[in-house]
């Protein structure tokens, strides 16, 4: 469980364990975890994320799959965690046989459980932002694509420049604000351009990120978790909307 | 050159207000990347040459040594010198003894070394006379500006401005139209450069490959005004760095099918000339004395270290005009003359990471420039281990430091992790509940000065997953 959906969207949990249960999957949630490490990692304290890598692998390598909503965690853990340990032989041995286990939520329902069978209906014009990590480390594209095509009602059209950052970059957003709404509003632009009434993607970070400048900008579009939609959980207000 | 790199944050805030460098950096952004994505695309082996080009540059590295010796020992066979500068001191001083005399016209093409020695302010204290001939160079040098980017050195200027400066610049040659097309442009520059190609004394200019098997110096452009720098005057300096140097010729042709094609979409581009020595009895032109400097300036430093992979750079700039952040500030923000991702890897490991803090961390590590890179540079873990040197050498943000500290201590404990997460989801989520975001938030104006933040739904998934079971 991503610590962003911990705090701020716990409805992307449970759209995942649904995603998760419908395939046949046998879901757990240790509670020993808490975040996978990158704010230490991207803020360069090494220590402190190897500290935080171990207690992840202790708490989930006994698993035959680790699943998460986030192509940023999961490429943390993955990429990651075996460069962070390499001077400890035996967790970097745990490290890269966790890696090896450890997969995006779309990736692993279209790449290792073949799944194809969503029931979900969302009817709106639905653009995607790829997320740069699940993009750049674990190669997701596709997969969140063609889940989507099998949700009725949903007319998925593509932005431009979908695959560049919304400058979102974890504490980057909040150490040079200036730089963030540039790019952050460079996004929420394309996304206005792509005459879409719904953002979808696969990370809270960059979510939290374009659904907050979308707010600022008084737009009405529309912001979910791409599992949301798949699990036909949106009945909930969308990211950064209140209770009507 | 001057150095402003401390002054990191203030100055990009500047570029983003920056109107007409905004155009500016608009227009150019998309051109670049389009051409190259078609021009890659159009080279199904694109992948194989990278991975040649690398492995030829790690052979390169790993015998830089026996190289560069190859390489002098050939420039010296055909009648030429090499100057060998351990710092940018070192360099100016072996330039300025080969020009000789006070009050001498010195013709210059595109150097990104000579920039980094701050060769012309060198040249200039020294009498000299220096015309950048090529012409975003000139363009700058009308300017007074350093160049933003390292291939294109004026693309912050938009064309209205270049219109401007023509006119109040070169009306002392009688040339007092308004010039607004750009091949106008182009002509009216090289009206003005013409003139001083046939007077000048001193022709400078830089390497893209310097050949050890021949002891030739390749140069890469579009305009041709390199080739008339290095042909006319009567003595020829090259300025080239260490890890210029590569094999062979056929290794040269490797990396020249990357660097066109990652650079500006060109297959190739208008212009690859080498120079051999100097002029011999039988050429009808050329220079008479041909002189290499070749500079370390920190370089042999990263050999070994965990920065070694950046001396692959063939300075294409495709990791620049891939880069969001570089998209939005434009080079000048960068406060040194290497900009974007290399130069945020470049710039602290030759002035000291400590004279320039922010540039490692003000990149999202997005990995496009990782991706782009024609020699698989890995850049963005490259500025994570400068960032982990801040934080070792305690030169990292105080605050940011403690508060990464207390996130840490809470990371390191889930029983107590989430007995605070639990609080601040419900505290946050009651109170945000009916705007479902908060348009300020006391501790997070960094968020808030520029968007809203989302509020929480209102209990952690934790807390409601251990209520379901």
């Amino acid at each position: 469980m991503t610590c962003l959906v911990d705090l701020f969207r716990p409805s992307v949990g449970f759209a995942a364990v649904k995603l998760l249960e419908q395939t046949g999957c046998i879901v757990a949630v240790p509670r020993g975890q808490t975040c996978c490490g990158q704010p230490a990692y991207n803020n360069g304290d090494q220590q402190t994320t190897a500290d935080i890598a171990r207690q992840v692998i202790a708490a989930f390598e006994s698993f035959d799959y680790v699943v998460a909503a986030s192509g940023s965690c999961i490429g943390m853990i993955k990429e990651h965690y075996p460069r962070v340990l390499k001077g400890d032989a035996e967790w970097f041995d745990r490290a890269q046989q966790l890696a090896g286990r450890c997969f995006e939520l779309t990736a692993f329902l279209v790449d290792v459980m073949e799944w194809q069978d969503v029931e979900s209906s969302f009817t709106a014009a639905v653009t995607y932002h790829d997320s740069c990590s699940g993009l750049r480390e674990l190669g997701i594209k596709q997969q969140p694509r063609a889940l989507l095509s099998k949700v009725s009602g949903l007319a998925l059209k593509e932005m431009e420049d979908s695959e560049v950052c919304c400058g979102f970059g974890g504490t980057f957003c909040i150490k040079y604000p200036k730089i963030s709404e540039r790019m952050v509003s460079d996004k929420t632009a394309h996304i206005v351009a792509a005459e879409a009434d719904c953002i979808l993607g696969g990370d809270m970070g960059c979510l939290l990120n374009i659904a907050g400048r979308l707010k600022r900008e008084d737009s009405r579009i529309k912001v979910y978790h791409v599992a949301e939609v798949l699990a036909a959980m949106t009945d909930q207000p969308a990211i950064g909307d209140g209770k009507s | 050159m001057q150095r402003s790199t401390a002054d990191f944050k203030r100055r990009a805030e500047a570029a983003l207000q920056n109107v007409s460098l905004q155009q500016a950096m608009a227009k150019a952004k998309g051109g670049f990347v389009d051409k190259r994505r078609l021009a890659v695309n159009r080279l199904p082996e694109f992948e194989q040459i990278r991975a040649e080009a690398k492995s030829i540059k790690e052979h390169t590295l790993a015998h830089l040594d026996y190289y560069l010796d190859q390489f002098e020992r050939k420039v010296l066979e055909s009648g030429g010198q090499v100057h060998w500068a351990r710092t940018a001191e070192e360099a100016c001083s072996a330039v300025l003894a080969i020009i000789g005399q006070s009050g001498k016209q010195v013709l210059k093409g595109k150097s990104m070394v000579s920039e980094e020695i701050g060769l012309n302010a060198a040249m200039e204290r020294a009498g000299h006379t220096v015309v950048e001939t090529d012409l975003g160079e000139y363009i700058i040098q009308l300017a007074h500006e350093p160049p933003s980017h390292i291939i294109a050195p004026a693309v912050h200027k938009t064309r209205d401005q270049i219109t401007e400066l023509f006119h109040a610049e070169h009306e002392k040659y009688g040339l007092t139209g308004l010039v607004t097309e750009t091949e106008d442009i182009v002509n009216e520059a090289r009206q003005v450069l013409r003139s001083k190609f046939l007077s000048s004394d001193v022709g400078i200019t830089g390497a893209n490959f310097l050949i050890a098997e021949t002891g030739s110096t390749v140069i890469v452009t579009n305009e041709g005004n390199g080739d008339l720098t290095q042909i006319l005057p009567r003595k020829h300096i090259v300025t080239a760095s260490i890890e210029k140097v590569v094999p062979s010729l056929d290794d040269m042709t490797v990396l020249l099918r990357l660097l066109g094609r990652s650079a500006t979409g060109q297959e190739m581009s208008s212009y690859t000339t080498l120079s051999t020595g100097p002029k011999r009895t039988d050429d009808q032109d050329g220079p008479e004395e041909f002189h290499v400097v070749i500079v370390d300036n920190g370089r042999s430093e990263m050999l070994g270290n965990e920065f070694h992979d950046m001396l692959r750079c063939i300075r294409c700039g495709a990791c620049l005009n891939h880069c969001p952040v570089y998209g939005a500030i434009g080079g000048h923000a960068y406060g040194w003359v290497y900009p974007g991702p290399m130069g945020s890897v470049l710039t602290p490991l030759m002035i000291g990471l400590e004279n320039a803090r922010d540039l490692p961390n003000a990149c999202t590590l997005n990995g496009r420039c990782g991706e782009v890179c024609p020699m698989s540079i890995p850049l963005p873990d490259m500025l994570r281990t400068l960032r982990f040197k801040e934080h070792e050498r305690k030169l990292s943000d105080a605050r940011a430091r403690w508060a990464l500290k207390a996130w840490g201590l809470l990371a390191r404990r889930p029983g107590l992790y989430q007995a605070v997460t639990g609080v601040m989801s419900t505290v946050l989520g009651r109170i945000g509940r009916r705007a479902g975001r908060f348009r300020a938030l006391p501790l997070a104006s960094g968020w808030t000065q520029v968007r809203d933040l989302p509020a929480p739904q209102g209990a952690t998934f934790q807390r409601l997953w251990k209520g379901r079971r």
